[in-house]
C-alpha cells in the first residue's frame, strides 16, 4: 500500500524540526519593539534571530527565554538597538535561558543595564558594542554586559563605553572568560565579583576610573570569590573621574586605579602592561565597610602579582585622605598599593620590581586617619600555587569560530 | 477547522449568555489542559465578560494588592469539576492541573465611581497545565467583545479622573510573556503570586471556598497578612504585607532578584537581607547616592524609597508594571522605615 502523502509530509516535518535550525529575520522599521520581541518569544531552540542592518528604536526592554537561540546582527557598527526612548524594564536585553549566543550588534543608551543574562548557562557574548553615546555620565546605566548567577560565560571581542558602574560585570558566577575586549570611559572597565574561576586576558581597559576589578561583597547568595587570573591585558590611562552614584562599591574606587583585588583568594595578576594609572597600577585591599555576615571574609588572600610591565603610576594619588597626604604619597610614584592587612603567614606576593606602598591600616575598616603609610616589600612571600586556566565547553568556542 | 467551529459555537453561546436567553456553554477544559495558545480569550469560555466569570469561575479578593498603575483588577479562579485546591500554610495554595487564574485590568472614567464606565484593557490568564503554569496576556479588542492574545506585549495610553478629581494619564504596559515570568518565577519555574493562603485569608473568603468544596481544608490558625490600607492594622503589618506582594515575588531567595541579596518576602526576618543597613549590590544609579536600601529611621536616606518614587526605568522599582508612583505605598513604607531602629 502506498503511504498517504499526508503521513509522509508529517514525518518529514517531525524529523526536520531539530535538524534544520530556522532563521527569523527582523528588518529595521516601524514597530521594531513588537516585531523583535515577538521573534524572541517565537524562536525555537536551535533558531537564529537575525537582526538586520540599521537602527531599531525600542520603547521597552527586550527579553529572551528560549534555550539554544542565537541572536545575530549585521555587526556592532551597523545593527544598532537604541534604547534612548525606553519607557520600562531595567535593561536593554534580558536573557534568562541557556546556550544562547549574542553577536554582531550594538546596544545604545539603555536606561539601566545594557545586556543582562541571569541564570543563563553557557552564554556567549561575541562581537558586540554597548555604549552610552553621551560619554561618561552619572545618568548612564550601571552595567554594559551583566551576566549573573550563571556557569560558563564567554565574553569575546566586546566593546563597552560609558557605564556608570562597570562596563563588563560578571557577578556570582562560575567558569568565566573575558577576552579580546575593550572597556573605556566606564567607572570600572571590567569587574569580576563574587565569582569562582575567571580568566580575564588580552583586553584593553583604558580611560575608566579603574581598569580591572576583582571584588567580593557580603550578604549575597554566592560569596567567597576565588581563582581569578588577570593576564596579558593593557590597563592604562584610567583617568576618568569617578562618576558612579554614591553607595555603590565602585564609587569608592580612586581615579587612576589599574587592577584592584578586594576580598578574594587565589588571584594572579601577570604579564599585563600597566601604565599611566595615577593612583596605582595594582591595589590589594580588604573590604572597608562594616558588615554583618559571619560567612564573609573581607581580606585578599593568596594573591600573586608577577611579570607585569609597569609604566608610570602613582604620580597623582587619589586614595582618599587629605590632599597633602596624597601629594606626599604621589612623590613615591608607587606602582602597587596594599592596605597593609594580611594573614599570618603572609599570602600576598608581589615580585614585580616596582615600589610598593603599604597604607599600614591597623585593622579592617579602620578610618583613613589611622593609616601609617610606608614602603613595603612583598617579594619575600613564599610562591603560591596559581589557579588552573579556565576552559569553556567546546560548543561555545565553536559557536564563534 | 474543528477548533474554528468550536470557537464559533462558544461565541454564539456567549452571546446567548449575555442576552440571558440560556446559560452559556461551560468552560472549555480540553483547551485549558491542551498545549495550544488560543488567539481569542473567548475560546476558553471562562468569562461572560471581562468583569464576570462563567459558571464555576469564582471571583476572589486579595488582602493586599500588587500596585498596577492604579488599574482596577477583577480576579477569578477556576478549578475543574471534581478537583480541589490543596491547603498550604506557606507560599501558594496548590491549584490542581486544569485550574486557571484570571485577572482583568481596567480603568473607570472616574476613580471615585469605580463601578461606572470601566474601560477594560487586558485579561491575563495563568493556566495550570501538566507541564506547569503558562501565562497568556489577552488585550481587549476595540469593540470590547473579545480579547486577542498579545504574547509580545503592548503599550496603551489610558486617561481617567483620579480620586483627587484631577486628570491622570499613563502609558499602560501590557507585559509580554517573558515579562510575565519576570515576576511569576520561583527558581526558574512559573508560579502564581497572589493566591497565597495569607493573602486570601480575610476571615470569610477561604471558609467559603471550603464549604463550596473548592478548597480541601483550612486550619483554625491560618496565617493572614494585613490590608495595606487598613487603618486599624499596625504600620509594621501593613508595610510588610505591601513589600511582600509588591516586591517579595522577585526579591526572595529563589526569585528573579535573588542575586541582589535584598529579600522582602513575608518570611524574611528583620536584618541586612530585609534591607536594614544593606548596601547596593548592582543598583547602579538606583542607589540615588544613598548608602542603604533601608537606613532605619530615615526614609529620605533609604534608596528603597528613592526607587519607589522614580519613574526612570533605570531606577524605578518594581522594574515591571509600574509607570506611575504609588503615593500611598511610598507613604506607608516611609512611615514604616521611620519606626525602624
Amino acid at each position: 500500500m502506498k503511504p498517504s502523502p499526508f503521513i509522509f509530509a508529517a514525518t518529514l516535518i517531525a524529523f526536520s524540526t531539530p535538524a534544520f535550525a530556522g532563521t527569523i529575520s527582523i528588518a529595521a522599521g516601524p514597530d521594531a519593539q513588537e516585531r523583535l520581541q515577538a521573534a524572541l518569544i517565537d524562536a525555537k531552540p536551535g533558531d537564529v534571530v537575525e537582526i538586520g542592518a540599521g537602527r531599531f528604536d525600542l520603547t521597552d526592554g527586550l527579553s529572551l527565554d528560549v534555550d539554544k537561540v542565537t541572536v545575530r546582527g549585521a555587526g556592532p557598527s551597523t545593527t544598532i538597538l537604541s534604547f534612548k526612548g525606553q519607557k520600562g524594564a531595567g535593561e536593554g536585553l534580558l536573557i534568562t535561558s541557556d546556550d544562547v549566543v549574542v553577536r554582531g550588534f550594538a546596544v545604545e543608551d539603555s536606561k539601566g543595564d545594557g545586556i543582562k543574562s541571569k541564570g543563563a548557562n553557557r552564554i556567549v557574548y561575541h562581537d558586540l558594542r554597548v555604549e552610552w553615546t553621551g560619554g561618561p555620565k552619572t545618568t548612564n546605566g550601571a552595567y554594559g554586559l551583566y551576566p549573573v548567577e550563571s556557569t560558563d560565560i564567554l565574553i569575546d571581542r566586546v566593546t563597552v563605553k560609558g557605564a556608570s558602574d562597570a562596563g563588563i560585570y560578571v557577578g556570582q558566577s562560575k567558569n568565566i572568560i573575558v577576552r579580546n575586549s575593550t572597556a573605556m570611559f566606564n567607572v570600572a572597565g571590567i569587574e569580576i565579583e563574587n565569582s569562582y574561576g575567571a580568566d580575564v586576558h588580552s583586553n584593553i581597559a583604558m580611560h575608566n576610573t579603574g581598569g580591572i576589578l576583582v571584588f567580593d561583597l557580603p550578604n549575597l547568595p554566592q560569596m567567597g570569590g576565588h581563582n581569578v587570573r588577570i593576564f596579558s591585558n593593557r590597563v592604562a590611562k584610567n583617568d576618568t573621574a569617578n562618576f558612579a552614584p554614591k553607595g555603590n562599591i565602585v564609587a569608592s574606587v580612586p581615579v587612576g586605579t589599574g587592577v584592584m583585588v578586594m576580598a578574594n583568594r587565589n588571584v594572579v595578576v601577570f604579564g599585563n602592561a600597566l601604565e599611566d594609572n595615577q593612583s596605582a597600577n595594582v591595589m590589594l585591599v580588604s573590604y572597608v565597610s562594616k558588615f554583618d555576615d559571619k560567612s564573609y571574609n573581607p581580606m585578599p588572600r593568596n594573591v600573586t602579582v608577577r611579570d607585569n610591565m609597569h609604566g608610570r603610576s602613582g604620580f597623582a594619588a587619589a586614595y582618599g585622605g587629605s590632599p597633602e597626604a596624597n601629594a606626599m604619597l604621589s612623590a613615591g610614584q608607587f606602582a602597587v598599593l596594599w592596605d597593609g592587612l594580611d594573614q599570618t603567614p603572609a599570602t600576598l606576593r608581589v615580585t614585580d620590581k616596582v615600589p610598593v606602598l603599604s597604607m599600614g591600616f591597623p585593622r579592617q575598616g579602620a578610618p583613613a586617619a589611622e593609616a601609617k603609610p610606608a614602603p613595603a616589600d612583598l617579594s619575600l612571600t613564599v610562591a603560591m600555587a596559581e589557579p588552573a586556566p579556565v576552559t569553556m565547553p567546546a560548543s561555545m568556542e565553536a559557536a564563534i569560530k | 477547522m474543528k477548533r474554528f467551529a468550536c470557537a464559533v459555537a462558544l461565541c454564539a453561546s456567549l452571546w446567548v449568555g449575555l442576552t440571558g436567553v440560556s446559560p452559556p456553554a461551560p468552560v472549555n477544559d480540553a483547551l485549558i489542559v491542551g498545549d495550544s495558545l488560543p488567539a481569542k480569550l473567548s475560546e476558553f469560555g471562562l468569562l461572560i465578560n471581562a468583569q464576570a466569570g462563567n459558571a464555576g469561575v469564582r471571583p476572589y479578593k486579595l488582602n493586599t494588592l500588587l500596585f498596577s498603575d492604579y488599574a482596577l483588577k477583577y480576579r477569578f479562579a477556576y478549578v475543574p469539576g471534581g478537583t480541589k485546591v490543596a491547603w498550604r500554610d506557606t507560599g501558594m495554595l496548590d491549584f490542581p492541573v486544569g485550574s486557571v487564574l484570571v485577572k482583568s485590568f481596567g480603568y473607570p472614567a472616574d476613580m471615585r465611581k469605580p463601578d461606572e464606565n470601566v474601560r477594560i484593557i487586558e485579561t491575563r490568564l495563568l493556566i495550570h497545565r501538566a507541564s506547569g503554569w503558562v501565562a497568556l496576556p489577552y488585550v481587549w479588542d476595540a469593540d470590547g467583545k473579545d480579547a486577542t492574545l498579545k504574547r509580545a506585549g503592548s503599550r496603551i495610553d489610558v486617561s481617567w479622573t483620579h480620586l483627587d478629581g484631577k486628570p491622570r494619564t499613563v502609558s499602560y504596559a501590557v507585559p509580554n510573556v517573558n515579562q510575565c515570568k519576570g515576576c511569576h518565577d520561583a527558581g526558574g519555574v512559573m508560579t502564581p503570586i497572589g493566591p497565597k493562603a495569607r493573602n486570601l485569608n480575610d476571615g470569610v473568603q477561604l471558609q467559603n471556598w471550603v464549604s463550596a468544596g473548592l478548597l480541601d481544608r483550612m486550619p483554625a490558625n491560618a496565617p493572614v497578612v494585613a490590608r495595606f490600607d487598613d487603618a486599624k492594622a499596625s504600620v509594621d503589618a501593613r508595610a510588610r504585607a505591601y513589600l511582600d506582594i509588591n516586591c517579595g515575588h522577585c526579591h526572595n531567595r529563589a526569585g528573579p532578584a535573588n542575586t541582589s541579596g535584598l529579600w522582602l518576602d513575608w518570611e524574611q526576618p528583620v536584618g541586612v537581607n530585609l534591607g536594614l543597613g544593606k548596601r547596593p549590590t548592582a543598583a547602579g544609579r538606583g542607589s540615588g547616592d544613598r548608602e542603604f536600601a533601608i537606613a532605619p529611621g530615615h526614609p529620605d536616606q533609604s534608596y528603597m524609597i528613592y526607587r519607589m518614587q522614580s519613574l526612570d526605568p533605570g531606577i524605578a522599582m518594581p522594574e515591571l508594571g509600574r509607570n506611575m508612583v504609588h503615593d500611598e505605598g511610598v507613604t506607608l513604607v516611609s512611615d514604616w522605615i521611620k519606626t525602624l531602629k
